[in-house]
C-alpha cells in the first residue's frame, strides 16, 4: 500500500468556498464553457472520500485506487492488520480530517500536538486558525 | 588501494527468518515486560543526529535498544492546506520545499500531475532537461545522505568530500536557474527559461569528475574497518518486511527487491536511456549505503546521455506553446496587447485546471514520491496530498532497530534517509 488520501468535499462546487474566488464569474474573460469545462463540478456522494492507493510490486505490476465515501462522524474499519504501513497513514487521516478508524491499535494524533483542537485539513477549519499565544497576557 | 571485501553477499538469503514487524502497533517496539532496570531515553527532537527534528523515545536495557517509538510532527508546516489556497501556478514553489534535499524532484512530480490534469504536451527538450536535473538532484541528495550519515558514525572527512561535490551540483543549478536550491525552474508546460550557454560544458566536466570522486568515497569507506563494523549487519530489514512497511526506493532495493519506477513505469524518457538498477540483498545499513553509491554512478551515466540528446536540440522550444497556461515570452509583453493580458491573467488569477483527481508517482532519491491532486475546475487545487517516501521510511524504525545498541540507532536512522520536511510536510 502506498498512501491513504482523505479529502473533504464540504462545499464542493458552491460559491463562497475558498478556492473558488480566483475565477469569479464577472471577470472571466476566458469563458470556461467555450473550453468545455463545466462551471459546477460533478456532485459527490458524501462529504469525505478516503482513497487507498495500492501498488503491486511484481513483474505484472498494477495500481489500484479504492475509494470509500463517508459522512462526518462515520467510522471506517482499519486496514492495519492487512497492510502494516497503514498505521501512520490512518493516524494522519484521523489527525488532519477527523476520520475514525475502528480497530486501529494506536489512533492518536501524529502531526499535530496531542492536545490540538480541530482537524486542520477540513474545509471548515479556518486559515489562521491557530490562536496567538500570550497575546492578551500583557 | 586494496579494497577489503565484506562478508560474502547473501545471494537470495534473508537477513533474518520470519517477520520483525512489531505487533499490534507496527511502528512501536514495546520492551519485553520481563526485563528489569530499563532506562527510557528521549532522543531529540533537537539532536544533531536526527536529520532535522525527529524524536525517538527509546527504552534501553544496558546499551541495547529494547523499545522504540518515533514521534514526528515537529516540522509540520501545513503545506497541503496552504496549497489549497494558492493558485496552481503559484503552487510550483511549494513542493520543492517539502523535501528540501531532493527539491527538483518534488517540483517535477507536481508539474507532471498538473500536466496530466491539463493533458498538456511538453516539448522534448524540456523532458530531457527535467531528466538531467532530476538525476543531478539525485546525486545531490545521496551526497547529503552519505556525508551526514558517515559524519554521524565518525567518518568526518566524508562530510567534507561529499559537500565539496554537492557544491559542484549546486553550481550547475545556479547556472541554470539563478538559485542554488528550490529553483522553480520546472514550470507547468516545460522549463522557465532556455538552457544557458555553457551549461553543457560545465555539466560534462562534472560528469567526468564525479565517478572519480565516487571512487574516492568508496576507497575511504569500503576498506575502513570501523565503517564496516558499524554498518554491516546492523539494522537489517528483510524484503517482505520492507514491502509490508511501504518502503520504496533505495531502502527497498537494499533489501533485495528489484523495484525502480524508472524501469517499471518509465516516465519522462527513462525508457530511452541506458542505466542499471543496483539491488543488494542484506537489507542492512551497509547495503543501503552501497545502493546509493551505485545509484550515483548510474545517475552520472544518465546525465551524460541527457546532455548528448540535449545538445542536438539547440534552438528547440523549451516550453509548451499554450498561452492559457504558459506565460508569454518576456519580449512580447512590450509589443503585444494580447500577450500582456495573458500574462496578467495567469499571474493574478491563475489558469484553470479541469475537474478531476490524479495520482502521479515517480522515483525520487528516497523512493516513490507521489502526489494526489483533486481539482474542481477552478484556479486553485481542491486537495493536495503528498505521498512522502520519508514518511514511509520512518515506519521501519521499529522493525530495523531490534537487536541494536544505542550507538547504532543513529546509523540506522541515518541510513533510512528520511528528510523531516518530507515526513511532516
Amino acid at each position: 500500500m502506498l498512501d491513504i488520501v482523505a479529502t473533504d468535499y464540504l462545499g464542493w462546487g458552491e460559491e463562497g468556498v475558498a478556492g473558488y474566488y480566483a475565477t469569479s464569474g464577472g471577470r472571466d474573460l476566458n469563458d470556461p464553457a467555450a473550453q468545455g469545462y463545466s462551471r459546477t463540478p460533478e456532485p459527490k456522494p458524501a462529504r469525505f472520500a478516503l482513497s487507498y492507493l495500492l501498488l503491486r510490486l511484481a513483474d505484472d505490476s498494477a495500481r489500484v485506487r479504492v475509494q470509500v465515501w463517508l459522512e462526518d462522524g462515520q467510522a471506517v474499519a482499519t486496514v492495519v492488520p492487512v497492510w502494516a504501513t497503514a498505521d501512520w497513514y490512518e493516524r494522519e487521516a484521523f489527525d488532519m480530517m477527523g476520520i475514525r478508524f475502528d480497530g486501529h491499535p494506536n489512533l492518536v494524533r501524529i502531526l499535530m500536538e496531542d492536545d490540538w483542537e480541530g482537524h486542520p485539513l477540513r474545509k471548515d477549519y479556518p486559515i489562521g486558525g491557530e490562536p496567538v499565544r500570550f497575546s492578551e497576557a500583557e | 588501494m586494496a579494497i577489503v571485501e565484506r562478508r560474502p553477499p547473501l545471494a537470495g538469503a534473508r537477513p533474518y527468518p520470519g517477520s520483525r514487524i512489531p505487533q499490534p502497533v507496527p511502528t512501536i517496539l514495546k520492551p519485553d515486560p520481563g526485563l528489569e532496570d530499563l532506562l527510557t531515553v528521549n532522543f531529540g527532537p533537537n539532536h544533531p543526529s536526527t536529520h532535522g527534528v525527529l524524536r525517538l523515545i527509546v527504552d534501553l536495557h544496558g546499551e541495547h535498544v529494547v523499545g522504540i517509538a518515533a514521534v514526528i510532527g515537529y516540522l509540520h508546516t501545513g503545506f497541503e492546506k496552504t496549497m489549497e489556497h494558492k493558485t496552481w501556478w503559484k503552487n510550483v514553489t511549494y513542493p520543492a520545499r517539502v523535501d528540501y534535499v531532493s527539491f527538483q524532484y518534488n517540483e517535477l512530480v507536481y508539474v507532471l500531475a498538473v500536466e496530466k490534469l491539463l493533458e498538456l504536451r511538453v516539448p522534448r527538450k524540456a523532458t530531457w532537461m527535467r531528466m538531467a536535473l532530476g538525476e543531478l538532484v539525485r546525486i545531490h541528495s545521496h551526497l547529503v545522505y552519505l556525508g551526514t550519515s558517515a559524519l554521524e558514525i565518525g567518518a568526518i572527512s566524508m562530510f567534507w568530500y561529499c559537500f565539496r561535490e554537492r557544491d559542484l551540483v549546486l553550481d550547475l543549478f545556479e547556472m541554470v536557474a539563478g538559485t542554488r536550491m528550490h529553483t522553480r525552474y520546472f514550470q507547468v508546460g516545460g522549463l522557465a527559461e532556455d538552457i544557458p550557454l555553457g551549461f553543457y560544458e560545465e555539466a560534462r566536466k562534472f560528469c567526468e569528475h564525479m565517478p572519480k570522486a565516487i571512487d574516492d568515497y568508496e576507497a575511504i569507506l569500503n576498506s575502513n574497518k570501523i565503517w564496516l563494523e558499524r554498518t554491516v549487519g546492523v539494522g537489517a530489514l528483510s524484503g517482505e518486511d520492507a514491502i509490508a512497511l511501504g518502503q520504496t526506493g533505495p531502502n527497498l532495493r537494499a533489501s533485495g527487491v528489484d523495484w525502480d519506477l524508472r524501469k517499471r513505469e518509465p516516465y519522462l524518457a527513462y525508457d530511452e536511456v541506458d542505466f542499471g538498477v543496483p539491488v543488494y540483498q542484506g537489507g542492512d545499513v551497509f547495503d543501503r549505503y552501497k545502493v546509493r553509491v551505485d545509484e550515483m554512478r548510474e545517475s552520472v551515466k544518465i546525465v551524460s546521455q541527457c546532455l548528448d540528446r540535449l545538445e542536438e536540440m539547440q534552438g528547440e522550444p523549451w516550453i509548451a506553446d499554450d498561452r492559457k497556461v504558459v506565460l508569454p515570452p518576456r519580449e512580447e509583453l512590450h509589443t503585444s496587447m494580447e500577450s500582456l493580458i495573458h500574462h496578467f491573467k495567469i499571474v493574478t488569477e491563475g489558469f484553470r485546471v479541469p475537474e478531476g483527481e490524479v495520482y502521479v508517482g515517480i522515483e525520487s532519491p528516497r523512493g516513490e514520491s507521489g502526489i494526489t491532486l483533486v481539482s474542481d475546475g477552478t484556479a486553485k487545487p481542491w486537495r493536495v496530498k503528498f505521498r512522502a517516501p520519508s514518511f514511509a521510511a520512518l515506519h521501519a524504525t521499529a522493525a530495523c532497530c531490534q537487536d541494536v545498541a544505542v550507538a547504532d540507532l543513529i546509523a540506522v536512522v541515518g541510513s533510512l534517509d528520511a528528510v523531516m520536511g518530507d515526513v511532516d510536510r
